[in-house]
């Protein structure tokens, strides 16, 4: 156990060198970093959103709303279409996202099930089959009714479009705020996680995703007389006061024919406003109804508020206009941005959300660096008390270990957590084990009066299987705590299984190389262990 | 320099002859903690009962506890606690979840956080809806079971069945010894007391395993020696490693307790109370229930060395 052939000493101490390079970055500043030649390593850990402050949010797709409003599609589509064709309707009801139908006379059952049927939008199937699958289900009921329903694949397929239309749209409008790296990644088959680093408003952050940002521009219903609201019709209040408006339920045009929003100043009373411009199509159809309506009032309806009921005074033809709501200049800025992002298909509700400040951030890395500093010179200094040469040996041994780690932390670009730091911590106390095991056994040896080469050479061999099994089960810990793995959890299964592997990886070649150098140069007759 | 020996070589401790006294110690502290975690329960914290959970800084001077209980008292938010965590500075807001519906806590963070701000800095905010709490709490389970299924296989392996029955007893007593403190103590149980206890399971095991190991490299060298005698042996000549690795671990763990901030105490707490149980686990549980279980004499057939 205590020959090491050319190579084998060579390699490791190259593990060990590189291990010392690779780790070397992270006690640089970025500054200095960016002055060094190429060549050296330039990687750090990244620090986790515990650490260096941020946001973590796990938003859910409310994708049902959007099944809903395809039923009420459906609804208005097929009394449309029944009412052209003629066929008398005894009643039509919505519930759960299921329609029900009868008809006065059941011979036209075979019209009303064509109908049906050509209002069926093909939908994709499974994902990877690319077979196209019916879109509703249609039941016929033994009263004469028929139901009418999605089918599971057009539900899930509806579920995957928004999700997918979500991560885009939410990416796009937190690009708008500037911050640094965020993460956006669908999680299961609803939700998106969300983690943005070094936040200084996560309520900003959180208005933004919590508003739907559908925009429509309706006209004020001009029949209304105070009574009851018409069919046609629907009340809506005002965002920021207590009025309220009818307006005809059909928009006039909507924010997805928009191709620009700016905020801006309102050049007469100076209050901050949203510019915005429509697209050709849009411009020839805002052009129109504003020329066809001049002296009326519209709304401007957001999520179904109103944020502006202004006055048509002309003909607006170039396309573009402004909102002026009594915005804050925040406001303006942040309407502008989802504005111009897009609306979402779905609303999102907020499941989780784990959100650290930048000072305690700062205040949890200068803790972990103490109490880390603090714990590896107990360690060191109670392993020399305890072993004399040989500690020292173990301690180079740790000192590199940890290097090992940072490194590979480093490399792998893996996140560092609050509870990593303290899973390195951990591994410092327990990295020693190893090399314990095998220092208790030497002794062991020697009080049997081996020889020193013998004893050592006993120490590792009879040492090796017990320091295996021992940090195997640890290991399968770590394993599964990594699965579990949320967010800081995930980070400190990472340091612990990483720490396992370098601290039995030093343990047996590098405390064991010292070792036998030293024995191979001074051919010690007795050791004091 | 003469090195420091905590434990001589020639120590010969009976460990075993206290047996009796030790299980039935360890049995009254197992129903104890049944007991206590049936009749107090566990301080869920907001990962598994959902909730919010807003940690707030003094902008200058100390926070003052009774000031801020009236300040939230007027929101009406239902049970609000409020505590100082860590530093005379700092303040820990927790708030119930009231509704099944998922975001509502949102309205309660706007509420608080505009009474609070004037002058006070926020410094985190967690909000577990009840769907993830509910998934947290399933995922906890499973994964504190696989954890102990997959090392009693792996021990099963490597050993006989007899090592992974003892192991197994001696985890299942740490762990449940570990969930009966935090009932007693009512000490905040959340996402990272299930990672402690999950590394008391590595750790544990690693103790144990390193006395099996010994026990079973004892059983080949003396096949004659009586079981009792035998184990005890190994014990004792494995004592001054199980001491020297609890105490750098414990060395590690005590500063991480005392200079690693407010926020991973809990975790660290179970980390020693882990070390602790496991420990004595490994000496006083895991050993002796060996002689009962009649494991294998002659080893010599295979894995001979």
């Amino acid at each position: 156990m205590l020959y090491f052939s050319k190579f084998k000493s060579i390699s490791i101490l190259l593990i060990c060198l590189l291990g010392v390079i690779f780790a070397f970055p992270n006690v640089l500043s970025q500054t200095t970093l960016n002055n060094l030649p190429k060549i050296i390593p330039h990687k750090q850990i990244n620090l986790g959103l515990d650490l260096r402050g941020g946001s973590h949010l796990l938003v859910e797709v409310q994708s049902s709303v959007r099944a809903s409003e395809r039923m009420d599609d459906l609804y208005d589509e097929i009394r449309i279409e029944l009412r052209r064709n003629k066929i008398l309707l005894s009643d039509i009801s919505q519930s759960n996202n299921q329609l029900k139908i009868t008809l006065s006379d059941d011979g036209f059952k075979g019209d009303l099930l064509d109908i049906i049927e050509s209002l069926s939008q093909n939908v994709r199937g499974q994902l990877g089959t690319g077979q196209l699958v019916d879109e509703l289900n249609i039941v016929e009921q033994i009263d004469g009714s028929i139901l009418v329903s999605m089918t599971e694949e057009a539900e899930s397929d509806l579920l995957r479009r928004s999700v997918d239309q979500s991560i885009e749209i939410i990416r796009r409008r937190i690009d708008e705020l500037g911050t640094k790296e965020p993460t956006i990644q669908r999680q299961g088959d609803s939700r998106i996680l969300i983690q943005v680093p070094g936040l200084d408003d996560p309520k900003r952050l959180k208005d933004l995703l919590g508003t739907t940002a559908k925009m429509t521009f309706h006209l004020i219903d001009p029949f209304y007389d105070g009574g009851n609201v018409s069919r046609s019709s629907m009340q809506l209040k005002h965002a920021n006061n207590e009025s309220t408006y009818v307006v005809e339920r059909r928009s006039i045009i909507g924010g997805e024919n928009l191709v620009d929003a700016q905020p801006g100043f309102d050049s007469q009373t100076n209050q901050p406003i949203v510019n915005f411009r429509f697209d050709g199509q849009g411009s020839r159809k805002f052009g129109k109804i504003t020329t066809d309506n001049v002296g009326k009032l519209f709304a401007i309806v957001l999520d179904n508020e109103v944020i502006s009921a202004p006055i048509i005074n002309e003909p607006i033809l170039g396309g573009s206009g402004m909102i002026s709501g009594s915005f804050t200049v925040q406001e303006a800025n942040d309407l502008a941005i989802l504005l111009r992002a897009g609306a979402l298909p779905a609303p999102l509700v907020i499941l989780e959300e784990r959100t650290v400040g930048p000072g305690l951030g700062a205040d949890s890395i200068k803790s972990g660096q103490i109490a880390s500093i603090l714990g590896l010179l107990l360690v060191l200094i109670y392993m020399f008390a305890s072993y004399g040469r040989f500690g020292i040996y173990s301690n180079i041994s740790l000192l590199i270990n940890l290097s090992l780690i940072v490194a590979v932390l480093s490399i792998l670009q893996a996140t560092l957590t609050l509870p990593g730091i303290a899973g390195i911590i951990l591994t410092i106390g327990m990295a020693v084990d190893a090399n314990v095991l095998i220092f208790e056994r030497i002794r062991e040896e020697i009080s049997n009066n081996k020889s020193v080469i013998n004893a050592i050479d006993n120490g590792y061999k009879r040492a090796r299987t017990t320091i295996l099994d021992a940090n195997i089960t640890t290991f399968i810990a770590a394993i599964i705590l990594f699965q579990l793995g949320s967010g800081p959890i995930k980070g400190f299964s990472i340091t612990l299984a990483i720490g396992i592997v370098t601290s039995v990886f030093t343990a047996f070649t590098l405390t064991r190389f010292l070792v036998a150098m030293w024995i191979k140069r001074s051919n010690p007759k007795e050791i004091n262990i | 320099m003469k090195p420091i020996k905590i434990v001589k070589l020639d120590t010969s401790i009976n460990f075993l002859s206290k047996t009796k006294l030790f299980v039935s110690l360890s049995l009254i502290f197992i129903i104890a903690s049944i007991f206590l975690l049936f009749s107090r329960g566990l301080n869920f914290g907001i990962d598994f009962n959902g909730g919010t959970l807003i940690e707030v800084q003094k902008i200058s001077g100390n926070a003052d506890v009774s000031e801020m209980r009236v300040r939230l008292g007027q929101l009406d938010l239902g049970n609000i606690q409020l505590q100082e965590f860590g530093k005379k500075t700092d303040l820990l807001i927790r708030v119930e979840q009231l509704s099944d519906e998922e975001g509502a806590q949102q309205a309660i963070i706007a509420k608080i956080s505009e009474v609070v701000v004037v002058d006070y800095e926020i410094r985190r905010i967690e909000v577990v809806g009840p769907k993830v709490s509910a998934e947290l709490i399933k995922k906890g389970i499973i994964a504190v079971i696989s954890a102990v299924i997959s090392v009693l296989i792996y021990i099963w392996f490597r050993f006989e069945w007899q090592f992974g029955i003892g192991a197994i007893c001696a985890l299942v007593h740490d762990i449940i010894i570990t969930i009966g403190v935090f009932s007693l103590l009512q000490l905040e149980f959340n996402l990272s007391i299930i990672a402690a206890l999950l590394t008391i399971v590595g750790y544990s095991l690693n103790d144990t395993v390193v006395i099996y190991d010994r026990i079973r490299e004892e059983l080949r060298k003396y096949k004659k020696m009586p079981i009792m005698e035998l184990i005890n042996q190994a014990l004792n000549l494995t004592l001054s490693r199980t001491l020297m690795t609890s105490i750098t671990t414990l060395l590690a763990l005590f500063s991480l307790y005392l200079f690693g901030g407010e926020v991973i105490k809990g975790f660290t707490f179970a980390m020693i109370w882990g070390v602790l149980i496991g420990t004595y686990s490994s000496i006083f549980i895991a050993s002796p229930i060996l002689i009962g279980l009649n494991i294998k004499r002659d080893w010599s057939k295979k894995n001979e060395e």
